[in-house]
């Protein structure tokens, strides 16, 4: 059987080929589609005796990630999966994970909170969690899911960062549609991720501590603020993460991703697998002698702004592609841009697009760079207030 | 009140080590009331020292001594599950 190498595999199996490799302490899951088969995939590499993790079957998603928190801050290199829902289930201690800076690696699978319930992609569960203090990588394609899988707890337990880290890719778009993904050498992954060694073990009690203490009005603020620095400062470990990451795979990464934006008169901002549509039309477009460009967001948290304004300002218009809403504001990724280019004289437009899974075709992304789409991309009838 | 740190300053996380944390003297809520022991009447059972929820009954060894109301808020706990009635709640002395 090989076991590296390039294969066909989906998404969802790529990462938990990484979790595998990587071989955590303590895995506490609950599942639910589309993430369900990264968890699936690695319980059976669990069973088969081929990766050594404590796998914690949990009540719910509250209690895996509670679970996790525990793990995380005793010493074990710790990591769990959900989509939607979940993590909606989840968030109240997704918040506690970052406050008590747990370095958990986490694998979203995107997908559209209820209601009306719905099982396909969109970003709104993500967005849930923007402002709970957790990192959040989105992948491309299954290959960026399985690469930034293996550099993600890297990126958590890295001293100047410790925090959660969220490894989002598209549910069923990229966690159940095959492609060829490469894969490290087991070894090459293992030396990469080394050991994990936590500051304050809860359990070693020869050093006892608190974790997690009540902070009254007097240092709430300053706490709240450590935290958020750690994760605004993440991007600098994130490069060097990454940079390292390279060396050993040849791919390279950064918090975003220039798509023939030199000389590019418009250019698109998106997060995830809409970015491959979007590269195919740039390449259309520009053959067709249109100056077209995609920026492409890989670190939404933290939000690399700077570097996003630097890049775009020779454009002279910027479209931006939220595939989440926000009922009464802007939607996200668009407010995130209208922060970073403030001041810039660039235009700046916004659609939403693909809620629930409705697909981004071809032919929508052409009608968004000639500025003949609708606000809302592919919805029926007017968008409100009309 | 100790200096108060600032963000940098804390533990990652709010961490808390033995030693580091503030100790409010918390016996200051009393209100109106303390405890008081008859030792020639005390048996020595030492629930008092089992059901006090602020570590006020003070042993020495395991002999009951009295108490240290430093963090003693009155609560009567002690006063009420002595089995012989050695402890009784008698009034604060009000600061002349």
């Amino acid at each position: 059987m090989i076991e590296t190498g390039i294969r066909l595999m989906t998404g969802g199996e790529a990462v938990a080929e990484a979790m595998r490799q990587i071989d955590p302490d303590v895995v506490p899951v609950y599942p639910i589609t589309p993430q369900t088969p990264i968890i699936q995939g690695f319980a059976k590499f669990v069973a088969d005796g081929r990766a050594r993790a404590e796998l914690v079957n949990v009540e719910s998603e509250h209690s895996a990630m509670s679970a996790a928190v525990g793990a995380a801050l005793a010493g074990a290199r710790t990591m769990t999966a959900t989509s939607s829902q979940g993590l909606a289930l989840m968030a109240e201690v997704v918040y506690i994970a970052a406050a008590m800076r747990a370095p958990i690696v986490m694998a979203l699978g995107n997908r559209a909170l209820s209601g009306p319930i719905n099982i396909h992609c969109d970003h709104s569960d993500s967005m849930l969690i923007r402002d709970s203090g957790v990192a959040q990588l989105f992948a491309e394609n299954a290959q960026e899911a399985y690469d930034l899988t293996v550099l993600a707890p890297r990126l958590a337990e890295h001293p100047d960062v410790l925090l959660p880290v969220l490894v989002c890719q598209d549910g069923f778009t990229i966690t159940h549609s095959a492609e060829p993904v490469a894969l490290l050498d087991d070894d090459d992954v293992a030396e990469f991720v080394g050991d994990y060694a936590v500051p304050h073990s809860v359990l070693d009690t020869a050093h006892p501590t608190t974790q997690g203490p009540f902070a009254m009005p007097d240092y709430y603020f300053e706490l709240r603020r450590q935290q958020a620095c750690a994760l605004e400062s993440s991007l600098e470990a994130f490069t060097e993460v990454a940079t390292e990451y390279e060396v050993l795979s040849g791919r390279g990464y950064g918090p975003l991703e220039a798509y023939r934006l030199n000389g590019a008169e418009r250019a698109i901002v998106a997060l995830g697998s809409s970015a491959g549509t979007i590269k195919d039309v740039v390449d259309e477009l520009r053959d067709e002698g249109d100056p077209v460009g995609l920026l492409k967001i890989v670190s939404f948290r933290p939000f690399p702004a700077e570097r996003a304004a630097a890049l775009l300002r020779e454009v002279g218009s910027v479209i931006v592609l939220d595939r989440a809403d926000s009922p009464g504001g802007a939607a996200p990724l668009h407010a995130e841009l209208a922060a970073a280019l403030y001041g810039s004289g660039t235009e700046l437009r916004g659609h939403v697009y693909g809620l629930g899974g409705r697909d981004l075709h071809p032919e929508d992304i052409r009608r968004i760079f000639a500025g003949e789409a609708e606000r809302y991309v592919g919805l029926r009838g007017a968008a409100c207030p009309v | 009140m100790p200096e108060l740190t600032t963000w940098n300053a804390l533990r990652r996380g709010g961490v808390v080590v033995p030693g580091e944390a503030e100790r409010p003297r918390t016996g200051g809520w009393r209100t109106g009331v303390k405890p008081e022991v008859d030792l020639s009447k005390c048996v020595n059972c030492l629930l008092c020292w089992l059901y006090c929820p602020d570590s006020a009954v003070v042993l020495d060894g395991t002999t009951f001594t009295g108490f240290d109301l430093t963090y003693c808020k009155g609560c009567e706990i002690c006063a009420e599950v002595c089995p012989v009635d050695a402890v009784t709640m008698v009034p604060e002395e009000v600061a002349s």
